[in-house]
């Protein structure tokens, strides 16, 4: 399955919908779409990965470089993901320690509004 | 003796096809079902990694890929053709080194996180055997699968 990308900003957080597979093939889209929202501006955003099929390694660094751009601005870059076999990626590499994940939109839109 | 060998050419696109026909037949060779994911994983990133070596050194030159049913396992090596001039360190002498060891001098596929892909086939697979040589990289690794019999082997 391809990749497909959607974004939206509800108050001051962009929340980004992925779908697919993310891997050496479709993650330089995803990292074209992170890099432009911060150059737009938005630096605080939510990637919900609920719809996300297959992540590897190189979808893993494009997650960590959006991370790193959007806090030399101040900002924040979570995750919403409660699939266990993408969660498993994320604590093999230790990047649950990097991440805040959330068990949803709902959820993560809430804990940001208390860190305002 | 392998029961399947492929090549392909250095292109992103082509590791997705990698990791399907390695699921298949993981399945087919009776690998756990919990297991598959894994596979699917592994492979990728093995062949992730080399797609990336490739890209660097020789675009031309395909990367083979070969599953094998042996022993009551299920194993796979990804083979290429990159040439690593960093993999002639101290504890490379036999040809081997550890994963742990090689992870940070690999080609990373991950420009933000090099080494990062080997690093996660070592904590899918419980044998992983990395190979770095002058000619290229051989990643070896295997999961338990049925023996002939259909009984999973332990």
């Amino acid at each position: 399955m391809d990749l497909k990308l959607d974004h939206r900003t509800e108050d001051r957080l962009t929340i980004v919908e992925v779908e697919g597979e993310i891997d050496v093939y479709t993650a330089p889209r995803l990292r074209e779409l992170l890099i432009d929202l911060v150059n737009k501006g938005n630096f605080h955003l939510l990637v919900n990965m609920e719809k996300v099929d297959f992540l590897d390694s190189t979808g893993l660094g494009v997650l960590v470089g959006g991370l790193k751009r959007v806090r030399a601005h101040d900002g924040s870059l979570e995750l919403v993901c409660t699939q266990e076999r993408i969660l498993k990626i994320f604590r093999i590499t230790g990047l649950t320690k990097v991440f805040g994940i959330y068990a949803s939109v709902d959820e993560a839109k809430e804990a940001h509004g208390r860190d305002k | 003796m392998a029961t399947v060998e492929l090549t392909f050419s250095a292109l992103p696109a082509h590791v997705r096809t990698a990791r399907l026909v390695a699921t298949a037949i993981a399945r087919r060779t009776g690998v756990a079902e919990a297991l598959l994911d894994e596979v699917r994983l592994a492979v990728g990133e093995a062949c992730s990694r080399a797609v990336e070596a490739h890209r660097v050194h020789c675009p031309g030159e395909p990367i083979r890929i070969e599953l094998r049913d042996d022993s009551g396992r299920f194993e796979v090596t990804v083979t290429d053709s990159a040439p690593n001039d960093d993999l002639q360190s101290p504890g490379t002498a036999n040809g081997l080194v550890s994963v742990e060891a090689s992870a940070d001098s690999m080609f990373g596929i991950v420009p933000e996180m090099p080494g990062l892909g080997i690093a996660v086939i070592a904590g899918l697979a419980d044998d992983v055997e990395v190979s770095p040589g002058p000619t290229g990289v051989r990643i070896r690794m295997s999961w338990p699968a049925a023996t002939p019999n259909g009984v999973p082997a332990h």
